[in-house]
């Protein structure tokens, strides 16, 4: 239970060049017209109680291909088998009508699921519990509000913990309360053995929910594998413009780095230096360090801006700023300019392996004009040599008073 | 196709009560509205063609209400002929958010749409039936001759349907041309006037017209209280056959595709 296959799986729409032309292919039989395939030759398979995450940019058929595998639309080739019930999170109240009550919807709701009525009242007490809309479930769905309607509806679909879950963006479910409800329930029902499959375009809910991603780019499956090295190359495609080339460097530690932009200008070094100016990979917590980047400029460039992003080891972003919030301006740089850079700072953060992406861009996002963008540029480790033990992801010396 | 049905007949059964419900749930006076309708049109026909009109039945003179008992015996079942047509044909257009966006048989929704106009048929046929009772023109066992017909009719109605409302997302003109050829169809049958009313040559293109031998036969059954002609049936009951096989393979080859057009 909980399988999922999809083989060799493409779609492909028909365009017809006119209204006529659909009627003589039906009565000639001779094919009039083209296809526009959104997606092609895809294959993967999930194992059960494997969280898998998709992602890709607008239009590449994320949506498409999750419509495919819960079986609302038809693949043009190939096919998808899957073990176990399946229920998705595509779109939360389909079929609600506003003039019955939320009960009365969430009963309907779960028959389009195809529960049996028998099911559903058994379910009834904990639906009611989860959605927490108290008295409003006798009163008419008109009189939800918004937040109300996704509650209930999240709490039918996952009422009845599935052998798939599929779960769209949809997963900004009502308020930070309730969205952090709803994870824990996605989260428990893994726990249990449920596979899941994710669309998603935030790289916190893909890496902490899932072990495996899938980037989807123009109906390719263009990359498969650990979900940070899949977001990094995501990035990279996102702030990839023309002429630009992403290249995924293996790492020594198998980590994959991926750089990719237009090249005007790129980081030829990068070094954590200690207070000795010696270049250092353990630091101490708390310790003052100095980053130093040295750039070489290989285009004129009206304006450049230097950005860098210290990153935990599950790829979380913890610190991240550029010289354009720092104040610094670089302008009028002429081809072969050489740049230092330095960013002194205390390493005020937790014990753990953390790495450096950097960036060059013009004006204050990597998305405008990406030069050259790096991850895993540079990497370090924070170890305690001195301070009181702590935990947690940042280092914040209390002091303490104590009274009795 | 059938056994998918059968596994979401919850959902179809509670579709077609929160059809029926919806309709009145706001109202005040509730289901009382599906009743008036169908009243006030037995009521408007008797006493407009029976009362005002005076308009008799040749050979039925004796007979009070004749022409209402004609009229509505036609006007009824015709209605829920032409409801069924017409829902059908828009069926998969109306629920086209629907069926983007969620997984399920396809094939409830035709279900749905039979179900419901049978139970508007049911109100309204009932009301026709306690009329005929009142005014001492119950037809007495002779009623029973009513299952086979209604059945047939509803086969024909689902395979001419279904075929019509797949064409429909694909061609949006089926459903405009059906509106228009059902008031023709309507007109071009014996139901506000009479077959021998008509001349010669017309009555003769009536055997072309499918729908008349079955029509007749409902005005046989509560008119004149005698066995319908079950054998006029047959061209009927071949179309009938026809447009079930024809309905069954053009959806199934198209369903998935259908999703794609809306």
């Amino acid at each position: 239970m909980g399988t999922l296959v999809v083989a060799n799986v493409g779609k492909a729409y028909k365009r017809y060049p006119g209204k006529w032309s659909r009627a003589l292919e039906w009565i000639t039989g001779k094919p009039r017209h083209d296809k526009t395939w959104v997606l092609r030759d895809i294959s993967f398979s999930v194992s059960p109680g494997e969280a898998v995450g998709i992602i890709g940019v607008n239009g590449a058929g994320k949506s498409t291909l999750l419509k495919i595998i819960t079986g609302t639309t038809q693949a043009t080739t190939g096919s998808v088998s899957t073990q176990g019930r399946v229920a998705a999170l595509l779109e939360l109240g389909m079929g609600f009508h506003p003039d019955f009550t939320g009960r009365q919807n969430a009963f309907m709701a779960g028959q389009l699921l195809g529960l049996r009525a028998d099911e559903i009242a058994a379910c009834m007490p904990a639906i009611e519990a989860f959605a927490e809309i108290g008295d409003y479930i006798d009163q008419p769905v008109r009189m939800y509000s918004s937040g109300m309607q996704m509650r209930l509806a999240f709490s039918v679909a996952t009422a009845v913990r599935p052998d798939i879950l599929i779960v769209d963006e949809a997963l900004s479910v009502g308020d930070a309360y309730f969205q952090h409800k709803s994870f824990s329930r996605i989260r428990k029902f893994r726990e249990q053995g449920t596979t899941l499959l994710i669309v998603s375009h935030d790289r916190s809910s893909i890496q902490s929910l899932c072990d495996r991603a899938i980037l989807l780019e123009h109906g390719f499956v263009i990359k498969d594998g650990n979900p940070e090295e899949v977001m990094d190359f995501y990035n990279a495609i996102i702030a990839e413009r023309e002429n630009a080339t992403v290249e995924v460097k293996r790492l020594e530690d198998g980590r994959a780095q991926t750089s990719s932009g237009t090249g005007e200008a790129r980081v030829e070094s990068i070094t954590l230096l200690n207070e000795d100016d010696e270049a250092v990979e353990f630091i101490n917590v708390g310790q003052s360090v100095r980053l130093k980047v040295e750039i070489r400029i290989h285009a004129d460039l009206p304006e450049l801006v230097f950005g860098y992003m210290i990153k935990d080891r599950l790829g979380q972003p913890v610190f991240g700023t550029n010289t354009h919030h720092l104040g610094v301006d670089m302008r009028h740089l002429a081809k072969g300019d050489r740049l230092t850079l330095l960013f002194s700072f205390p390493a005020n953060i937790g014990l753990g392996s953390y790495s450096v992406s950097t960036a060059l861009h013009i004006a204050d996002t990597h998305l405008a004009a990406n030069y050259e963008w790096r991850d895993l540029a540079l990497m370090f480790n924070v170890v305690n040599l001195n301070r009181n033990q702590f935990v947690g992801v940042s280092w914040i010396p209390p002091q303490v008073e104590y009274q009795k | 196709m059938f056994r998918s049905l059968w596994a979401y007949r919850g959902f179809v059964w509670s579709s077609v009560l929160r059809e029926f419900n919806g309709k009145y749930r706001e109202s005040l006076f509730g289901a009382f509205w599906s009743v008036a309708s169908p009243l006030t049109m037995i009521i408007v026909y008797t006493v407009i063609f029976s009362q005002l009109m005076r308009a008799t039945l040749p050979g039925q003179e004796q007979v009070p209400f004749a022409f209402s008992i004609y009229l509505c015996a036609g006007i009824i079942t015709w209605g829920l002929f032409a409801e069924m047509l017409a829902r059908l044909n828009n069926v998969f257009l109306e629920h086209g958010n629907l069926i983007k966006k969620s997984n399920f048989p396809r094939i409830c929704l035709p279900a749905i749409v039979t179900l419901s106009a049978l139970i508007n048929f049911g109100i309204v046929f009932g009301l026709y039936l306690a009329f005929l009772a009142i005014i001492g023109h119950w037809p007495g066992w002779m009623v029973l001759a009513l299952i086979p017909l209604l059945a047939l009719q509803l086969l024909f109605t689902i395979g001419l349907g279904v075929f019509l409302g797949t064409l429909n997302v694909f061609f949006r003109d089926v459903g405009q041309l059906t509106g228009v050829v059902l008031q023709f169809w309507f007109w071009l049958t014996p139901i506000v006037y009479t077959l021998p009313a008509l001349p010669e040559g017309v009555r003769s293109a009536m055997q072309y017209n499918p729908m008349q031998p079955l029509m007749a036969a409902y005005q046989t059954i509560f008119l004149v209280r005698e066995m319908p002609d079950f054998t006029s049936l047959a061209p009927l009951a071949v179309l009938t056959v026809l447009f079930l096989l024809l309905g069954a393979h053009f959806f199934l080859a198209r369903v998935g595709e259908l999703v794609d057009e809306l």
